[in-house]
């Protein structure tokens, strides 16, 4: 599996900003990249759980790195929030499988709402596995800009749970 | 119990396909667990609806017992299939599956520890009066110097816990007995967690023979049997049905003996007893009994018309078998090729690798069960296996002259493949002549290689 390194980021970057797209979505094995351009909007906002996205060919990542240098632009535009545009933030994903609840027992306030700040121990969530309560936390800092997941609903392994917006 | 309308698949690749397959038909919904890297695989757009258990490795995905039958309650499901592999044989799923009100697709979890430990099946077997390879457990270098001498050499070592090959060796004479019976206990150790290790007789030419079984709790039937002896280091490459050259009376032996084995351990769901047949002595011994779907199951589902996957949901539904034995009939012969992403001129490494094209032709007489399709990934984290051809004909001759014809239509590219190994063996005089052994591809793979060079 090839590593992808922050240069190969930047590479990428630097060629849909040449370009007339305002998203890109690359996939080869495990890795699953999601760009989309400051302010575009959204083709489709989360994957939902009940639909596994469909394969969407798209370039091996030699033919995306090695593309024509006269593509890079002279005034790359802010390439900086790869995977943040307006009110989307970054997916905070289940680490695992299970139904998840907002708030430590029914009836309580949930853990986080929509404008709290979370830090990355912050619990946002707890996912159920067979009776099993595992905490999850938001791993990163930030406004929370969206809660995904239902309340007693089942997760996924990887679903958005919520979104934050990073300082 | 109630019909199914919701069927969890806890499964993968070619094999869930096939379930999801035969459920379309019953008008059973599906919804597959799947891994991270499979998210995209055939059997999740086929499925009615697919979830995500956690990443690739089997361990944090398809092993995860929890995870499943979670998923599977949470999706709304009344019944899971465990596929062959991963967790097909797995008591704890059986148990969970059970007390959360779910159907399990397989035998009981009684069942599953009758024939889980080779010795408990062995002691069921010598109980029902099957015989068994003359052999035993030992404990100490001198307990088996004992029982060798009485056995006779060539002899193997096999891990108590031990499957699919693993934790194997064979000893020629005496003096490699220490050796091996260390190098043995402790490939058993680290692959199972057990050391325990048995010793038995080797049967210098053998033909692997299985027989395939279905029963309601009350009937118990075959349905024929398989012979699978062209195998690598105990990994089964080409299948077929009906075992030829095999006399009648061995034949009736040993459908009845797979028969008093299940009815002895109350076996109930799909099944099968696999036996060494001993061509020099034309004895047959017990080896241990699969209780799931296998691998090879279509070519006895070519030869016998049945759809055992359907059977088999049928049983798990509470349903008496639909026949008797007299209404299952064997008709023409079948092969099984098992196409596997394997380099051959490596060692038969797996070739893990993007399948850039791929056609399988539209061919009398021609099944395949696959879950590829072009941009399909074979994915290092699991078995290599591509796909299985299955062809059936009025005859032997014809089922292979089919297998020829696949192998050359056939389009797969992207990765390195077995393809050529199977249509060597299709074109190789010994195998058309029939009745070749358990030796037969060691031999063949050294004639392959002495050529090229």
């Amino acid at each position: 599996m090839a590593d992808l390194t922050r240069d190969d980021i930047d590479d990428i970057l630097r060629l849909i900003d040449g370009s007339d797209f305002d998203e890109l979505k690359l996939q080869f094995g495990d890795l699953k990249l999601e760009l989309r351009r400051k302010g575009a909007a959204t083709s489709h906002a989360l994957t939902p759980p009940d639909q596994p996205a469909k394969v969407e060919p798209s370039p091996p990542a030699s033919q995306a790195t090695s593309a024509s240098p006269s593509m890079v632009p002279t005034e790359p535009v802010a390439p900086t929030e790869p995977a943040a545009s307006a009110g989307q933030g970054t997916a905070v994903p289940a680490p695992l499988l299970g139904t998840f609840y907002h708030a430590p027992k029914p009836g309580e306030p949930p853990f986080v709402r929509v404008g709290d700040t979370v830090a990355p121990d912050s619990v946002v969530g707890i996912i159920e596995v067979m009776k099993l309560m595992n905490t999850v936390t938001a791993g990163l800092s930030g406004t929370v800009v969206a809660i995904c997941a239902e309340n007693g609903q089942l997760v996924e392994h990887g679903q958005a749970i919520i979104r934050v917006q990073t300082a | 119990m109630p019909r199914i309308s919701r069927l969890f698949i806890a499964n993968r690749g070619e094999i869930a396909v096939r379930i999801i397959r035969s459920c379309r038909a019953l008008g059973i919904e599906t919804v597959l667990g799947v891994s991270q890297a499979d998210r995209d695989s055939l059997g999740a757009l086929l499925a009615s609806k697919s979830v995500v258990l956690g990443p690739a490795p089997a361990a944090q995905s398809y092993l995860k017992v929890d995870a499943i039958v979670h998923a599977a309650k949470a999706t709304g499901c009344d019944a899971l299939h465990p596929g062959y592999g991963f967790l097909s044989e797995n008591q704890d799923l059986a148990a969970a599956c059970l007390g959360e009100g779910l159907a399990f697709v397989g035998p009981s979890a009684d069942n599953l520890r009758a024939v889980g430990d080779k010795l408990t099946a062995r002691k069921h077997a010598i109980e029902a009066e099957v015989p068994v390879v003359p052999g035993g457990t030992i404990e100490t270098l001198e307990e088996a110097q004992d029982l060798a001498e009485r056995l006779g050499y060539p002899l193997l070592i096999k891990a108590v816990s031990g499957g699919g090959g693993r934790g194997m060796k064979r000893v020629n004479s005496p003096d490699a007995l220490a050796g091996q019976l260390d190098l043995a206990m402790s490939e058993a150790l680290a692959a199972f967690g057990d050391a325990r290790v048995y010793l038995e007789r080797y049967v210098t030419v053998g033909h692997h023979i299985e027989v395939q079984i279905l029963s309601d709790g009350e009937a118990v039937l075959h349905a024929g049997e398989r012979d699978c002896s062209v195998q690598r280091r105990y990994q089964k490459v080409v299948e077929e049905a009906p075992a030829v050259g095999l006399p009648d009376a061995l034949r009736r032996g040993l459908l009845e003996a797979a028969v008093r084995f299940a009815r002895h351990i109350g076996y109930r769901s799909l099944g099968t007893v696999e036996f060494l047949v001993d061509v020099e002595r034309q004895e047959f011994y017990f080896l241990e009994m699969n209780a799931r779907i296998q691998v090879e199951h279509p070519v006895s589902e070519a030869i016998t018309g049945l759809d055992l996957v359907a059977l088999q949901v049928a049983i798990a539904e509470g349903k008496p078998l639909p026949m008797t034995q007299a209404d299952i009939t064997v008709s023409g012969h079948a092969i099984e090729c098992r196409l596997n992403a394997e380099d051959l001129a490596n060692d038969f490494m797996p070739s893990p690798g993007r399948i850039s094209k791929v056609w399988f032709p539209a061919q009398p007489g021609l099944r395949v069960d696959t879950h590829m399709q072009s941009g399909a990934m074979i994915s290092p984290y699991y078995d290599s296996m591509i796909a299985k051809l299955i062809t059936h004909g009025a005859n032997r001759a014809e089922a292979i002259e089919r297998m020829q014809q696949a192998l050359r239509a056939l389009v797969l590219e992207g990765v390195t493949t077995n393809a050529d190994l199977h249509a060597a063996i299709m074109d190789d005089p010994e195998f058309q002549a029939g009745g070749i052994d358990t030796n037969y591809l060691g031999g063949l793979l050294a004639r392959m290689s002495g050529g090229a060079t």
